[in-house]
């Protein structure tokens, strides 16, 4: 795989680094939305209203985006799929060669990392995101009266994970894949190695880290780990042949391995026409996974 | 046989001596203003604290929110009317610097308010980049300086790093041709204020000329700073709009991600130019009376720049329709048809409309001479070229790649508030230009009382005959 930080993994040491990586089996997939929630939860993601929520200015990292097909003026013959949408870490991302300040990098582990304090703004990154996963903190949400929610009040602000930072208003924000998860991790398992050189590159078991989403989805549908260890399990479900990445063509190379959705269905009953994809907002059609 | 090429009409008209030109161009500076002069500046004034200087302040307070923009069309109004600004002030560069290595003389008469428009343009353009961003206060980040930052640099591979170059050094130069060249004509005011025994106006004028003296060695030093400054506007003509394009171009949002863009930008850009310098030159050489100088042959080439331009802008349309077809890419093939017949599809049409078919009509003469049709129609290329920015902006980015995620957006009364601001800031920045600076280059103009050498075949009455003695 070439990317632009090929020269990191070029590096000696490169493959004894993590790369992390997540998959979501669209077969065991439910929609049922609980990994938004965790997100939410987990990441002081603010609540922001009816009324922001009609303008498009929903705050969450994570989304659950719905596609329908088949004979939309039939409801009997409307098949829905769905696909779990967050930053998808590209490993070329767009988002990242646009900023003008390097608010948002590549880190070594593999992420598309945002630092909130370096942010000016621009949104230029989102405009250039092709999965729409970026937020920007359009005003202040917490401490404001206008938005009175959890942030507002004392006792909800109690709900706030310590470990998150809670964004001022004018920066952009995105998933994480839990960073502060992972650093914990990492850490944890450096200071519980040996004081060696190979110390210095110890990594966490497979699966001892947890992503609020992995966490909470009740089917086991999200897995998420190192990419460079080739027996983790994510690594293994990296290589299943029913592995794809969203929107492949515009080379963006996500560490995000979506596993296909399986269907029993008759040759006439699936429409996938790419044609008639999307001529009007009712008509989505459903994005063709391979 | 002696033959000669059919000799051009005069490039200013009932004008005899050097004097009558020094005389009507200082008029409206050491007139008294007059009313009608008061009320608009009063007015721009107006509209430029309020809206322009206002309504920031009330959108720096609550955020980028009070905007219509959303996650999906990260911009809108904001780099809409930054784009066309800057676009604006191409026109104003392409006649000081590039007629001027060319040697088109008849630019020596607009060139003076066209740079004033540009830099005032660019002033107006500044000011969007600087408020679209969520914390303006943090834009010193963007300036490469030696800080205690660490390693954290600004991005050199980000394009809205290039414009900040290429708008800082667009102002720059052009702020610098634009002064250079009145420092002659502050002399003159100078000079004519002392006679008139005006000692603060003598001052100031004074001081703003350097000490100009009109030496053989002041006018050569200043004949050759311009023509360097010529030579490095040129290129920025080019460049400014270029890289302004690849703030779009070197994305890969479908309908923004196209090579065409530099060049399709710079034509428009001139394009929108010449529409803003026509309209404006319309009104003032009404007011100030300056037909002489601002003759009907200068009107009438500026129509056919935005002929010519204006096709060119139009032939750019035609080329990205068929390039996203012949391209067989998908999402590209989707925004062009959803550009033109989409939910922003009447945006579309007053775009082709007043950029394309609109221009059209300067084909007739009547028309190119008619200055109301003339300012009509500017109006209309002003208006189009908001318009292709708009289009290419919200069309592209409000159905992009992910369907689940497409968006309408809608401007707030704050957008357009501060977009009708930088016209109150436009407005009285040239108000007063025009009030208090020779609109015109005096003594650039001098040059051309006498040129064409030969006047042209059709009789003008007595006082070409007078120009014939000579």
């Amino acid at each position: 795989m070439i990317t632009l930080w090929d020269s990191h993994y070029k590096e000696e040491n490169a493959n004894r680094l993590i790369r992390w990586v997540m998959a979501i089996d669209l077969n065991k997939c439910t929609g049922c939305g609980a990994c938004v929630v965790a997100c939410n939860a987990e990441n002081n993601v603010p609540v922001v209203g009816k009324k922001e929520i009609m303008t498009h200015r929903d705050m969450h990292w994570m989304r659950i985006d719905r596609y329908y097909s088949g004979d939309l003026d039939n409801a009997e013959n409307v098949s829905v799929v769905f696909q779990p949408m967050m930053c998808q870490h590209c490993a070329n991302a767009p988002c990242e060669t646009v900023c003008p300040v390097l608010a948002t990098v590549h880190t070594s582990d593999g992420l598309n990392s945002m630092s909130y304090n370096r942010c000016v703004g621009t949104r230029y990154c989102a405009n250039n995101c092709p999965y729409k996963v970026r937020r920007f903190n359009w005003f202040k949400y917490h401490n404001n009266e206008n938005f009175d929610f959890h942030q507002n009040n004392p006792l909800g602000k109690l709900v706030l994970n310590p470990d998150v930072t809670v964004r001022f208003r004018g920066v952009m924000e995105k998933c994480s894949f839990c960073v502060q998860r992972l650093q914990d991790g990492k850490l944890r398992a450096k200071v519980n190695a040996k004081q060696t050189d190979a110390g210095a590159f110890a990594k966490p078991k497979d699966g001892a880290i947890k992503t609020a989403c992995q966490q909470t989805c009740p089917t086991g549908a999200i897995v998420f780990g190192d990419l460079n260890d080739p027996e983790s399990e994510v690594s293994k479900l990296f290589r299943d042949e029913r592995a794809f990445t969203a929107l492949e063509e515009v080379k963006t190379l996500p560490s995000v391995s979506y596993l296909t959705r399986i269907r029993n269905q008759k040759a006439d009953e699936v429409k996938v026409n790419h044609a008639e994809h999307g001529h009007k907002e009712e008509e989505h059609t459903e994005k063709h996974p391979s | 046989m002696h033959v000669e090429a059919q000799v051009r009409a005069k490039l200013l008209t009932n004008t005899e001596q050097y004097s009558q030109i020094t005389d009507d161009i200082a008029r409206p500076i050491e007139a008294a203003p007059n009313k009608e002069w008061l009320f608009w500046t009063t007015i721009s004034a107006i509209v430029m604290t309020v809206c322009c200087f206002g309504l920031i302040g009330y959108l720096l307070w609550e955020g980028i929110g009070v905007w219509g923009l959303n996650t999906e069309v990260g911009w809108g109004f904001d780099i809409t009317n930054f784009v066309f600004w800057v676009g604006i002030g191409h026109a104003g560069t392409l006649i000081s610097a590039v007629l001027l290595l060319f040697r088109q003389t008849w630019r020596n008469s607009i060139n003076r308010s066209a740079e004033a428009m540009t830099i005032f343009a660019v002033l107006c353009a500044a000011i969007f980049p600087g408020i679209h961003a969520g914390r303006t206060w943090d834009l010193i980040w963007f300036a490469p300086i030696p800080n205690t930052r660490g390693t954290l640099w600004a991005n050199f591979n980000s394009p809205l790093l290039w414009d900040v170059f290429a708008i800082t050094t667009y102002l720059t130069v052009s702020l610098v041709f634009w002064y250079l060249g009145m420092i002659p004509d502050f002399a003159t005011l100078r000079d004519r204020f002392t006679r008139k025994g005006k000692d603060v106006a003598a001052g100031i004028y004074g001081a703003l000329s350097f000490g100009w003296e009109g030496s053989a060695r002041n006018w050569s030093r200043y004949e050759i700073i311009s023509l360097i400054l010529a030579g490095l506007c040129t290129p920025l003509v080019l460049s400014v709009h270029s890289i302004v394009s690849m703030d779009f171009a070197t994305s890969v949002v479908p309908g923004w991600h196209t090579t065409i863009f530099p060049p399709y930008f710079v034509a428009g850009a001139i394009f929108s130019g010449f529409g803003m310098v026509q309209t404006l030159l319309i009104v003032m050489r009404r007011i100030y009376k300056l037909e002489n100088y601002i003759t009907m042959e200068h009107m009438e080439n500026m129509a056919k720049v935005v002929i010519a331009t204006g096709t060119t802008v139009g032939l750019a349309y035609m080329t990205e329709f068929f390039v996203a077809w012949y391209s067989g890419s998908f999402f590209e093939r989707y925004v062009f048809i959803n550009r033109a017949f989409g939910d922003y599809a009447w945006a579309y049409w007053i775009m082709f409309s007043c950029n394309v078919l609109s221009p059209q009509l300067f084909w007739s003469k009547k028309i190119r001479t008619s200055m109301t049709a003339t300012f009509i129609l500017s109006i209309f290329v002003n208006i189009g070229m908001w318009f292709e920015r708009f289009v290419i902006i919200v069309t592209s980015l409000h159905h992009d790649y992910v369907p689940a995620r497409w968006a309408n957006y809608t401007p707030t009364w704050v957008e357009f508030g501060i977009f009708l601001g930088t016209f109150g800031l436009f407005f009285t920045c040239f108000f007063l230009f025009s009030k208090f600076l020779p609109v015109i280059n005096m003594f650039e103009v001098k040059t051309l009382l006498h040129r064409p050498k030969k006047p042209s075949g059709i009789p003008e009455g007595k006082k070409d005959e007078a120009v014939h003695a000579h």
